[in-house]
């Protein structure tokens, strides 16, 4: 690093970094204590509520937010919107990082975590939407490692490989597009079998339908998202071209995810509409889903009008986390919040405990950390200067 | 350039349709059940709730001692539900509607005629046996829980404080008995017969029949003759039924119904989005030509 240890130590202690410790010191430890105690050891581990927040956060709102790859590969490979090239490495590169730790979160969660390949070569469920799950993120993910493989192979300045990597590129985005159509929508396709368990206003038909096309406008949102703190924390490793580009683009994702968004929402009321719950909204329930709806689908919406009506990627940005947090909340309440709505005792289970909550953080973080080690090494939002045109 | 990468594109997609599409053939097909199973008819106004089905399931499957014995009522005073050391379980209820005394009601799995569980698990580690228990095997499960999340009964259990060898736990309708010609333990163990052991077919008879002699002493209802298609074991009681805690929002198809129609448009987006993605990059790429 060419400066004495002492000092590079010194550089590394910044509040963020403390805090990244202080998590990593809790949770790391209960991570082991899960593998040592059982899952009973860290979670409220209780026979009616199986899945709590890690797999509620992990899997079912990891997922959505890393429609990423999918939205940002299809926009510029498949529909030709040239000037989104920019961002579409980075989009790759979150998308695949969200599914490899949405795939540890489960790893953390599942009883015998090393029989992880059990549905793809030892024992088939086809009748089960989680064995297409298995299927098909087992698959995207390889998919999206071969996407993002150009970047590494810049980074380990293999050329010849690479131009193999880039050939492959549109049938990798084509079989992306299928293969997360597929799963995002499976996601919500699981919950159609607990029909007495998801409360009556979350369950619904369409259940496939909303996930998938949720997942696009997380996708986009999370784009700029990511975009955005990258532009601010990892400023020095963009190139001219990102971060002139950004604001414009910044408008143009959010124009994109704000029309799903109001198709969204309409589609939501089709469901009300379809299972005739309409007397059910008076309720108390019914007034939690009318919160999600108005306060996390329609504001967030009105909010990326606005900001694509004054061109401000500012404003934008704003619609853009509040429509983040709308899907979670969204992913949160199928799995989790509205899950056994009616049993005694709900709102204890629906809490996470303080160890759960530790385990949670602290893959996050490890989640952060890599992401950023990433992009710090390898031409993600800049163009390596031996190969102008990526891709 | 162009014309290779569709193919490419299509090719891939192909691979994908023969992974999945094989299982399709499965998800689709039809299963009534066998017609000779047994079930279980519980008479829920017969039940003392003298807990004798539970320490005879506790011994039969060689379960840990609990932590109250069996004789003890002051379990009655909260709702249980089956553990991965209680395969059934007694509750006793004071419904508004019901007579002068306490309800009692046996829980445990139901050995559904078609399982939520069994159409959960991605590694199949159910299975419906002809004798109409459901059985579970440890040797193919991941422990992923979905099977408990999708039973509509609440049955499985998980054994959460074991860190490397976590497992479902369930009653097995005492599956060896049975096979050897012998009955469960409860329904032995029962001292008043309100856990009635024989043919799915010869109780639904029978317990029409006992509605029919005696309308005063039962509401007209046999659950688990319809509920979530059909279930091994069946019940009677002089109370509605939704007051001594059964689900009784189920739709009377089995679950898997639910998911069939997800699971037929799969090979849909299969062969579609190939294609639709296929023509809009050969249009963008045109385009591109043309300029
Ligand atoms: S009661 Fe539950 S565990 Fe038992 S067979 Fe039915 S779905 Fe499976
Ligand atoms: S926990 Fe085991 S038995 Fe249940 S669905 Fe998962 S793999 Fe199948």
């Amino acid at each position: 690093m060419g400066m004495p240890l002492a000092e590079y130590v010194r550089t590394l202690v910044t509040p963020l970094n403390v805090l990244a410790a202080a998590i990593l010191a809790y949770g790391i430890p209960m991570i082991v204590i899960r593998f040592t105690g059982g899952l009973s050891a860290v979670t409220h581990a209780s026979n009616e509520y199986p899945w709590s927040i890690l797999l509620g956060w992990g899997l079912f709102s990891g997922v959505p937010l890393s429609a990423t790859g999918y939205v940002m590969a299809t926009a510029v490979y498949i529909f030709g919107f040239k000037k989104y090239h920019p961002l579409v490495r980075l989009g790759v590169l979150t998308g695949f990082m969200g599914y490899l730790f949405a795939v540890i979160y489960l790893l953390i969660d599942i009883g015998r975590p090393w029989r992880i390949y059990y549905p793809m070569a030892v024992s088939y469920g086809p009748t089960s939407v989680l064995f297409l799950v298995a299927w098909h993120v087992a698959l995207y993910l390889t998919v999206q490692l071969l996407e993002f493989s150009p970047a590494i192979l810049e980074w380990l300045h293999s050329r010849r490989v690479r131009r193999w990597a880039i050939l492959i590129t549109v049938a990798m985005t084509i079989a992306g597009v299928i293969l997360s159509t597929l799963h995002q929508s499976a996601l919500g396709a699981m919950f159609l079998l607990a029909p007495g368990k998801v409360h009556p206003l979350w369950y619904s038909a369409l259940m496939p339908v909303f996930f998938f096309v949720s997942s696009i406008y997380a996708g986009l949102a999370m784009v700029i998202a990511v975009s955005t703190v990258l532009a601010r924390y990892l400023r020095d490793r963009a190139d001219r071209q990102y971060l002139e580009t950004l604001d414009p683009l910044t408008v143009g994702l959010g124009k994109g995810a704000c029309v799903v968004l109001f198709v969204y929402f309409a589609l939501k009321w089709i469901g009300v509409a379809h299972d005739d719950h309409w007397g059910l909204l008076a309720t108390r329930p019914g007034a939690w889903f009318l919160a999600e709806l108005l306060l996390f689908v329609l504001a967030p919406a009105i909010v990326l009008t606005l900001g694509v009506k004054r061109q401000s990627a500012r404003i934008v940005r704003a619609g853009a986390f509040w429509a983040l947090a709308g899907v979670i909340l969204n992913r949160l309440n199928v799995s989790l919040i509205m899950f056994n709505w009616n049993l005694p005792g709900h709102f204890h289970q629906i809490v996470p405990p303080m160890r759960e909550a530790g385990i949670v953080l602290a893959v996050a973080t490890i989640h952060i950390i890599l992401f950023r080690w990433i992009v710090n090494r390898m031409p993600v939002l800049r163009e390596h200067p031996d190969y102008p045109d990526h891709g | 350039m162009s014309r290779r990468s569709c193919l490419k594109a299509l090719g891939a997609a192909g691979c994908t349709v023969l992974s999945v599409g094989a299982g399709k053939a499965h998800a689709a097909r039809n299963f009534s059940g066998w017609p000779d199973r047994f079930g279980m008819l519980v008479d829920l106004t017969e039940c003392v709730g003298c807990r004798g089905c539970e320490a005879a399931c506790n011994r039969a499957n060689g379960l840990p001692a609990p932590e109250v014995p069996f004789d003890e009522k002051s379990v009655f005073e909260e709702k249980r539900r089956p553990t991965a050391s209680a395969f059934t379980v007694v509750n006793r209820y004071s419904p508004k509607d019901g007579p002068r005394g306490p309800v009692y009601r046996k829980v445990q799995c139901n050995h559904c005629n078609e399982p939520g569980c069994a159409s959960a698990c991605p590694v199949r580690a159910y299975t419906k046996t002809p004798e109409g228990a459901v059985l579970y095997d440890k040797e193919l499960c991941f422990g992923c829980r979905y099977c408990m999340v999708a039973c509509p009964f609440y049955a499985p259990a998980y054994d959460y404080g074991s860190a490397l060898d976590p497992r479902i736990e369930k009653c097995t309708f005492c599956h060896e008995r049975v096979k050897a010609g012998g009955i469960p333990a409860c329904a032995e163990a029962c001292p008043v017969e309100a856990v009635r052991f024989g043919r799915r077919k010869d109780l639904i008879t029978l317990a029409r029949e006992r509605i029919r002699k005696h309308p005063g002493r039962y509401v007209d209802r046999v659950f688990g003759e319809h509920e979530v298609g059909g279930t091994g074991w069946l019940y009677l009681s002089g109370v509605p039924f939704e007051q001594v805690d059964f689900p009784t929002d189920l739709p009377d198809k089995p679950l898997v119904e639910q998911t069939k129609g997800f699971l037929s448009a799969v090979p849909l987006v299969l062969v579609l989005w190939p294609a639709v993605l296929g023509l809009c990059y050969s249009a963008k790429r045109y385009k591109e030509e043309e300029r």
